[in-house]
């Protein structure tokens, strides 16, 4: 076989197999996508419909349109439950998101730029932290939130989903003010500026992709987050949409087309948000990968 | 410094005075977030290492019913939950163990080989990579909780996609979830599915950074491409590998959703890794001091496994050199 159709061999084949690869890669989101237009008897047949054979918004319309009675003061009182979800997931991704990107910055700068003592053992700390079981700080956060009535709030949750943000941004920020030169602070330090006015009139602007990437991160994983969730948002209105979804998982079955509908609804604001960062997503992460 | 601005001498008194105040300056910088780990890490840890040595569980523990706190009557019982840990009066931890290092090895293999043979093909030059790459890391995007769900349902016994193309095929239904091997064999396959694309950008990522002469230097010696693998491409992996096994060791092992919503530990605990076990521990029996002493076991156990791993690859990489 010549050199030239051997390439073109292998060209093929590689073809092939990566194709291969994105069906699996797509299947299960295509699977979901399409049971959630299906009507319920298409669902639970034991034909295979890989579309819909009949096309319907109902399965959205329920999920969207769930209600419960809580009580407030005023009495008894119907909420909309999936809106209430929907509130508590963005409430709680959104302030995990500020909160982690803020306190993380002036971090992230010190280890960057300065050398301290207790620098190393503190860095370490910080990545000593992504060791943890997810068991270990449960039980104590668990009865910390407890004793501080924070259990089954929101404040309560950005906490404990503080613990694993923050160091993440900090590692992550770090490995962006590594490559913003040195320099630049210098400059302004000699213009008059104070350290402080420096960091945040010169460095803060230029680690802006940086910083968009890292709070990008923090909200994905607040947004899909569901261990803690799980155990510390007991009340069923104030789950996040993770944990309430699960309202149609039950110990025998499961209402499949209602659980589809809800996955896409959780899933559409991800997979748009991941492709447009995906690129600043990939190169933060190798590089702080090959540092760290 | 080239680009002092005229009338300052290199060392200016701004600049020396900010040297001076570097002394200080990075714990202002610090203060917050540490304070903020102190308060959200470090307490709760050390806490959690001193309920593992107590009984507490959910009646004895601090409680607050609405204005009113109720103080904590647990009391300390020095190594009893290890030792029962250990001596299996409180669940079978070195079942549970095995299975949970069984569920690792084969994930994190399954991670770096699959993800590094899709590096390697990516790094082809082909039409459509960068749309290839694109769609390969939508596993990565989608929630892990909707990915869990989603492999139930492709799984499930009577209208699962699997038994439905299974059936006309004529081989019928397979019950997945009631053996310990075949429930266990969705949950690989779904974890599988969701941690590859991680491993494959990470190694293309390495890939990519390999010099070319090096290749060319192995082509010119005659190096088949198996060779130019072996002692070119693995060789400069070295590092990216290292990093993404001790993660891929670290989270898989603390992996808890994809148990948790696939197989719910079942069939009859079977399929429980010590993350999900020590879970049920804690917070459905709500035995706190059990469940923390299964948390620094497990602790303990990465510990080690970070130490030995990395003083493994001293000594190898110091004996290549």
């Amino acid at each position: 076989m010549s050199r030239q159709s051997l390439k073109r061999l292998v060209d093929g084949l590689t073809h092939l197999v990566l194709i291969c690869a994105v069906v699996i890669a797509l299947f299960p989101v295509f699977w979901i996508l399409s049971t959630s237009f299906k009507p319920k008897p298409e669902v639970f047949s034991t034909e295979l419909y890989l579309f819909p054979k009949t096309f319907t918004l109902d399965n959205y319309n329920y999920v969207m349109g769930l209600t419960t009675k809580i009580s407030t003061r005023e009495g008894s009182q119907e909420i909309n439950l999936f809106v209430r979800w929907l509130t508590n997931s963005l409430i709680v991704a959104g302030a995990t998101t500020i909160i982690g990107v803020v306190l993380a910055a002036g971090t992230a700068y010190a280890f960057s730029r300065f050398q301290f003592l207790g620098r190393r053992a503190a860095l370490g700390s910080f990545l000593v932290t992504q060791m943890f079981p997810g068991a270990i700080l449960l039980v104590p956060l668990y009865n910390l939130l407890n004793q501080l009535g924070l259990l089954n709030s929101w404040p309560g949750l950005v906490l404990a989903y503080c613990t694993t943000a923050l160091p993440f941004s900090v590692w992550m920020l770090k490995s962006f003010f590594d490559t913003i030169p040195v320099d630049l602070e210098e400059a302004a330090t000699v213009d008059g500026a104070n350290p402080i006015g420096a960091f945040v009139r010169i460095i803060l602007p230029l680690a802006l992709p940086g910083i968009a990437v890292a709070a990008f991160y923090n909200f994905m994983t607040a947004w899909n987050e569901f261990l803690m969730a799980l155990t510390f948002m007991t009340g069923e209105a104030s789950q996040t949409l993770p944990v309430g979804l699960r309202r149609f998982v039950f110990q025998f079955a499961t209402d499949w087309h209602y659980m589809s509908a809800g996955a896409v609804i959780v899933t559409v604001p991800v997979l748009i948000m991941f492709f447009l960062a995906q690129r600043y997503l990939i190169s933060g992460l190798t590089a702080g990968g090959v540092k760290g | 410094m080239a680009h002092s601005p005229p009338g300052f001498s290199p060392v200016s008194p701004a600049l020396y005075s900010m040297v001076q105040q570097r002394k200080l300056l990075p714990y202002a910088f610090l203060a917050p977030s540490m304070l903020a780990m102190i308060v959200l890490v470090f307490y709760p840890l050390v806490n959690g290492i001193l309920f593992s040595f107590t009984d507490a569980n959910q009646y004895n523990v601090v409680k607050r019913i609405g204005a009113n706190v109720v103080p904590a009557s647990y009391s300390f019982i020095g190594l009893k939950n290890y030792i029962d840990l250990f001596n299996q009066t409180t669940g079978e931890f070195w079942r549970v163990l095995a299975q949970t290092v069984v569920w690792t090895v084969i994930n994190v293999a399954l991670h770096v080989s699959i993800g590094l043979f899709l590096a390697i093909l990516l790094n082809r030059k082909i039409r459509g990579r960068t749309l290839y790459r694109v769609l390969l890391i939508v596993p990565w995007a989608v929630p892990t909780f909707v990915s869990a769900f989603a492999w139930r349902f492709i799984f499930n016994q009577d209208i699962g996609f699997v038994n439905l193309m299974l059936a006309r095929i004529g081989i019928g239904p397979v019950p997945w979830f009631s053996t310990q091997f075949l429930a266990m064999t969705v949950a690989i396959i779904a974890n599988t599915w969701l941690g590859i694309p991680f491993n494959m950008v990470s190694l293309l990522g390495g890939l990519q950074s390999i010099p070319a002469d090096l290749y060319e230097a192995a082509n010119v010696d005659g190096a088949s491409w198996l060779q130019s693998f072996r002692y070119v491409t693995l060789p400069q992996l070295q590092p990216v590998l290292t990093t993404i096994i001790l993660l891929g060791t670290i989270w898989t092992f603390n992996g808890f959703t994809i148990i948790f919503l696939i197989t719910g530990g079942g069939p009859a605990e079977l399929t429980e890794i010590l993350s999900t076990y020590a879970w049920r521990w804690g917070f459905q029996r709500w035995e706190f001091g059990i469940a923390a002493a299964y948390s620094v076991v497990i602790l303990l156990i990465l510990l080690a496994f970070a130490a030995f791993y990395i003083r493994y690859l001293n000594r190898t990489q110091a004996g290549a050199l």
